[in-house]
Formats: C-alpha cells, sequence, structure tokens
C-alpha cells in the first residue's frame, strides 16, 4: 500500500518526464495495435473480397470439372438441374458456362476463359449488368488487368475465336460493353465475361453451366446428380492457407515491433532507474528495506504502463474507431506493383490483440523496471547515496 | 545498551578493497556515546569520519570488531533488521541534501512517518511541528529546486528530526552553505538537540561545526587520536 502510493506520488511529482514515458508508450500500444489491425483487416478484407466476386455461398461444379486442369473445361458442361431453376429465378444460384477461347486484340493472340453469367444476377459483385447490350457484336466484360494486359478500352471490338460442342471452330467480333475494378486477380487475369444466353448459344449448349454459384444466405439444397457441392470452407481453403502463413509472417513483425518498444521502454526505465541511485540510496537511507524500494520502482514502471494505456486509450480508441469505419486508403499505384490491394483497407481490432498488446506491455515494463531497481537496491548504500555509478 | 550508552564502538575495523590489496579506513576505533550528546568526528579528508558515521548509521558494516547501536550489533543486522533500525531510531543529514526531487517540502519530511506507517492525522501535525522547528512552515509545498541551499538543509534537518529519531548522524551538513547559513543550521541543530535530547554525530572538517560541538572526537589515518569535552560548551 505504502509503495503503491509512493510510486504514484513519484510518478505525479515527476510531472513532465511521467508524461512524457507515459506519451511514448501509450504511442507503442497504438502503433502496435494499428499495425497489427491493418494486418488483420487486409487478411479480412482478402476473404470478404474472395466471397463477394468468386465464392459466394459456395458452388455447385459439374463432376468432371476442376479448375487447376484446363483440359477438363471442354466436358464439364451439362443442363442444370430441373430443381435450380426455381432458384435462378429467385436468384439463388447464378449458372456460369466457362468454356476456353482466342482473342486476337490488336493482331496479337491470347487465349482467355469466357464465363457465361447471367446479366441479371445480383449473387456475385461482378457487374453483369453492364452485359444487358443490344446489338449484333457479343458484349463482353473484362477487368482492369485483363484490359490492362491486351490494352482493351471499353467500346473497342475484339476477334473471339472458339470450338462449339461439335467441335467446329467459329468466331466473332465481340465489342467491350465494360470494364471492372477488383481486388481478386482470380476473377480478372484471363478472363471475359459474356451473357450466358450469347454463350449457350455459341457453344451449342442450350440451358448448360459448369458451375452454379450459391447465395451465400441459402441453405445448402439436395445434391443433385452430376453435381458436387463446394461449401466455403473448401473454396477459401488456399486463402486460408495462405493467411495462415502470413499470420506467422505477420506475428514475427509484431514481436518485432514489441521488442523494439520494449527496448525504447527498458532504456528509458534503466535510465531513469539508474539516474536516480542516489534517490534509491536516500530511500534506503531514511529506513526502506531493498525489497521496499524495488517493491516501489518496478510499482512505478508498472504504473507507467497502465497510465500508458490509459492515455492510448482517451486518443487511440476514436483514431483507431475512425480509421476501422473509413478505411486506410492506399495508393493508387499500389495494385501496379502486382499485389492485390484494395482501395482502402479497413483494420480490424479483435479484443484478444488488444489485451494481448497490453498484457504484454505491461508485463514487460514490470520487468524492465524490476531488473534495474534490483541491480541498485543491491548497492553499497552508501555509494548509491553519492550517486556513485558502479 | 551498555552504561547508559547507545552507542558503544570495539575494535573497529573498516578495510576496503584497493586493487588487490585492502585499504584500511578505520584502525581500532573504541568510541561511547551517550544520549543527548553533541559530537563531532574531526578530521581530514580520508581520516575515516564518514566511514565511521556510514557503521554507525547501519549502512555499512564492520570488517572487524563490533559496533553496538541501540542495542544491536551493526555487523550482525540483516538488511531488514538494519533498515528498521535506521526507520526507527535514527536520522540522517547529508552534505547535498538529498531531499527526494520530486516530493514537495511537506512530501520529504512526511516520507520517514510513511515508512512508519503512522496515520494521517498525527503525520501531518508531526511534519508542521517539524517544518515550525527549523523555520520551513511557508515552505511546504515548494519542491528542493525552489529551495536556496540553507533551506533545503533545514528541510533535510526537519526530515531527519520529524520522527524523533535517538541519534541524528550528520555528514558534513554545512559544508555547502555559507557562514550565515552554517551558524543558522547548526543553532537550530544544537536547540533540536536540548529540546529533543537527540544525540547529534557530525563528521566535518569545518571550523564552524567544530565550534559548536559539545564533544570534538578527531580522527587521523582511522584511528582516534584525541577525544575531548568542548569546556565552552559543556
Amino acid at each position: 500500500m505504502i509503495a503503491l502510493k509512493l510510486a504514484f506520488r513519484n510518478l505525479i511529482g515527476a510531472g513532465l518526464r511521467t508524461w512524457q514515458n507515459v506519451f511514448v508508450l501509450s504511442l507503442a500500444f497504438v502503433v502496435i495495435i494499428w499495425h497489427r489491425g491493418i494486418i488483420d483487416g487486409w487478411d479480412h478484407q482478402a476473404k470478404r473480397d474472395m466471397i463477394a466476386w468468386d465464392v459466394a455461398g459456395g458452388q455447385y461444379w459439374h463432376e468432371a470439372y476442376d479448375p487447376y486442369d484446363p483440359f477438363t473445361i471442354q466436358d464439364s458442361h451439362s443442363p442444370l438441374p430441373t430443381v435450380w431453376q426455381e432458384m435462378i429465378d429467385q436468384d439463388k444460384i447464378t449458372p456460369i458456362l466457362i468454356a476456353q477461347a482466342t482473342i486476337y486484340p490488336d493482331g496479337h493472340m491470347l487465349n482467355v476463359k469466357l464465363s457465361g453469367i447471367d446479366p441479371y444476377q445480383n449473387i456475385l459483385k461482378i457487374p453483369t449488368q453492364e452485359l444487358e447490350v443490344e446489338g449484333e457484336d457479343i458484349p463482353i466484360l473484362l477487368g482492369t488487368r485483363m484490359a490492362k494486359s491486351t490494352q482493351l478500352a471499353k467500346g473497342d471490338l475484339v476477334t473471339i475465336r472458339w470450338r462449339d460442342a461439335n467441335g467446329t471452330f467459329d468466331a466473332a467480333e465481340a465489342k467491350i460493353a465494360g470494364i471492372f475494378k477488383t481486388n481478386l486477380p482470380t476473377v480478372d487475369n484471363g478472363q471475359i465475361y459474356v451473357p450466358l444466353e450469347r454463350l449457350r448459344q455459341m457453344m451449342q449448349m442450350p440451358n448448360e453451366a459448369s458451375i452454379g454459384i450459391k447465395a451465400v444466405n441459402l441453405e445448402e439444397p439436395l445434391p443433385q446428380s452430376g453435381w458436387i457441392f463446394r461449401d466455403q470452407q473448401y473454396l477459401l481453403a488456399d486463402i486460408n492457407a495462405i493467411l495462415e502463413k502470413k499470420r506467422v509472417g505477420g506475428s514475427i513483425l509484431y514481436f518485432i515491433l514489441m521488442s523494439l518498444s520494449m527496448l525504447a521502454i527498458f532504456d528509458t526505465q534503466v535510465l531513469s532507474i539508474f539516474r536516480r541511485q542516489k534517490e534509491i540510496g536516500t530511500h534506503i537511507a531514511l529506513g526502506m528495506t531493498r525489497g521496499q524500494v524495488i517493491q516501489l520502482f518496478t510499482i512505478e514502471g508498472a504504473m507507467h504502463s497502465i497510465l500508458a494505456a490509459g492515455v492510448a486509450a482517451i486518443y487511440g480508441i476514436p483514431l483507431l474507431t475512425m480509421q476501422a469505419k473509413n478505411g486506410f486508403a492506399m495508393p493508387a499505384s499500389a495494385d501496379d506493383y502486382g499485389l492485390a490491394i484494395s482501395e482502402k483497407i479497413f483494420p480490424v481490432y479483435s479484443a484478444q490483440l488488444i489485451l494481448v498488446t497490453v498484457s504484454l506491455v505491461f508485463i514487460t515494463a514490470t520487468i524492465v523496471s524490476f531488473l534495474p531497481a534490483r541491480k541498485i537496491a543491491k548497492m553499497n548504500p552508501t555509494d548509491a547515496i553519492k550517486g556513485k555509478l558502479q | 545498551m551498555n552504561n547508559g550508552h547507545i552507542i558503544n564502538i570495539e575494535g573497529l575495523i573498516k578495510r576496503f578493497p584497493v586493487g588487490s590489496g585492502f585499504f584500511t579506513a578505520l584502525d581500532g576505533i573504541d568510541l561511547s556515546f551517550g544520549k543527548g550528546e553533541f559530537a563531532g568526528l574531526v578530521g581530514p579528508s580520508g581520516s575515516g569520519k564518514t566511514t565511521l558515521l556510514n557503521i554507525i548509521g547501519s549502512l555499512d558494516s564492520p570488517s572487524e570488531g563490533k559496533a553496538t547501536v541501540m542495542g544491536q550489533s551493526v555487523g550482525e543486522l540483516s538488511h531488514k533488521k538494519a533498515a528498521d533500525l535506521r526507520n526507527h531510531n535514527l536520522g540522517f543529514i547529508f552534505q547535498t541534501y538529498n531531499l527526494l526531487p520530486v516530493y514537495t517540502v511537506f512530501e520529504n519530511v512526511e516520507f520517514p512517518l510513511l515508512l512508519l506507517k503512522m496515520d494521517k492525522v498525527k503525520r501531518k501535525k508531526a511534519v508542521m511541528d517539524a517544518l515550525d522547528w527549523v523555520g520551513l512552515t511557508d515552505k511546504v509545498k515548494s519542491r528542493p529546486k525552489q529551495l536556496s541551499g540553507g533551506e533545503s538543509q533545514r528541510g533535510a534537518i526537519a526530515r531527519a528530526m520529524v520522527k524523533r529519531p535517538q541519534i541524528v548522524l550528520a555528514d558534513e551538513p554545512t559544508a555547502n552553505l555559507d557562514s550565515e547559513n552554517s551558524h543558522h543550521i547548526l543553532q537550530t541543530m544544537e536547540k533540536l538537540n536540548q529540546d529533543l535530547e537527540a544525540t547529534f554525530i557530525f563528521a566535518t572538517h569545518d571550523d564552524k561545526v567544530i565550534q559548536y560541538l559539545k564533544r570534538k572526537i578527531s580522527l587521523a589515518d582511522g584511528k582516534v587520536i584525541n577525544d575531548e569535552l568542548t569546556p565552552n560548551r559543556t
């Protein structure tokens, strides 16, 4: 109790010195939590984007379909199960027909994946409504990466050549009806979106599809013969594995940042306590035991971190909340470096992250106060009183 | 306590390691101090007076011989017991005042009473009494850096005296003070010695202090070369 009272008195009495230490320590709290929040937010966003643009509530795959084997595309299509029709009408499932084709932008040849998708679908975030155009030319939709690599712009014409269900090659002019921007390269690179009915006609595959995308809020319908349901967990397995590896890397960075902060705290505390050895010697001369001195300075260090957590909360909570709400704008050129980065990253701060960070800083601040205090309390008090460095 | 003495020193030797050998700071000291003495250890630098004061104050321990303070042998005390002895019976006055810089004058003087776990009302009264003895009641809220040298030393005296210790040890208390402040400080301590009957032991080579002493113990090369009562002060 006396140690608590004296430690509090020391902190208040030290005035600006205390608040400088507390502010620096609070910065460590906020920066560490903010940094980790950005990384976690980035990871969450990657998953959210995958679900919004590609996975939705899961996918029904034609039994022959294997996205990692292009040779399966030719055979992975069949008429839709009759029970799906009602759900398609209710926008609970959207069928996609997948085919291979070649385009010739500016005289160059490029193999692409054609995805026939319902322009009226609302399950995926792809802006397929841009495909709702009348005309002779086949309306197609591209992502910005694809448009950039093919140097195609909205309104441009490009020749498409494909082979239909009967093995006959055919070709036609396609017009770029729209270009969309997405954070997800897998729905952009090497892909062209075509109205579903148009692709069915091109491929001679009436009422057929390769996959069916299930809406997020739809309960899983009964299994259909010839179709395999892949749930979110299956479809997100790769991204989960990547995020898990990133988490390990992120943890290393977290601990590096934490260690740097701890080093700063340690330096401050050691310097502070060694500068105060005359004070410690005086405490002993006035009747304090070594244990009481160690206790006093350790509590003082721990109180620094408690005050710092309070100060960090005062300016950190509004600051971090605002960032979590408004997002952290990434530079416009970040996408050019080949990184799939959204325009804004929304940090995610978990209770676990905050608790672990606060606890680690608290424990470390306590330890780094205890160690030098113990060393000085062991000094010959007659030397400590004179402030002699040992 | 032996023969009414509160401090007994017998055959005290103190050696400090220096390089591969030892330096003998105190060499066979035999001394006793009774209650209410106003005594001084006098001698040039290196004569051993501060070392002897530190041993009496249980901040250091003898290499050989025995130093008994308030019936307790300093060399045999644990750290905790030594702290207890200092806490209850000893007051220190340092050359550089050693006021705790982050505390006010009131808090500095209050500090020893907090260690004694005295209740708040008694504590406040004791602190104000002590500040009154030294004439610092107008500086209760000042911090040490706002005080002059004389005021700082008066604050240190109040801190040493506030718990009414049996023994007050003052190491060169006037070394950093001008003549006027030195006399003021010494008169204050002399009065406290008379009023509170505390034993004052000084370590000094300052003539201003020496003229106030009732007993002068001269040290040279770690030995007592003279121990006399000062006639005009006794």
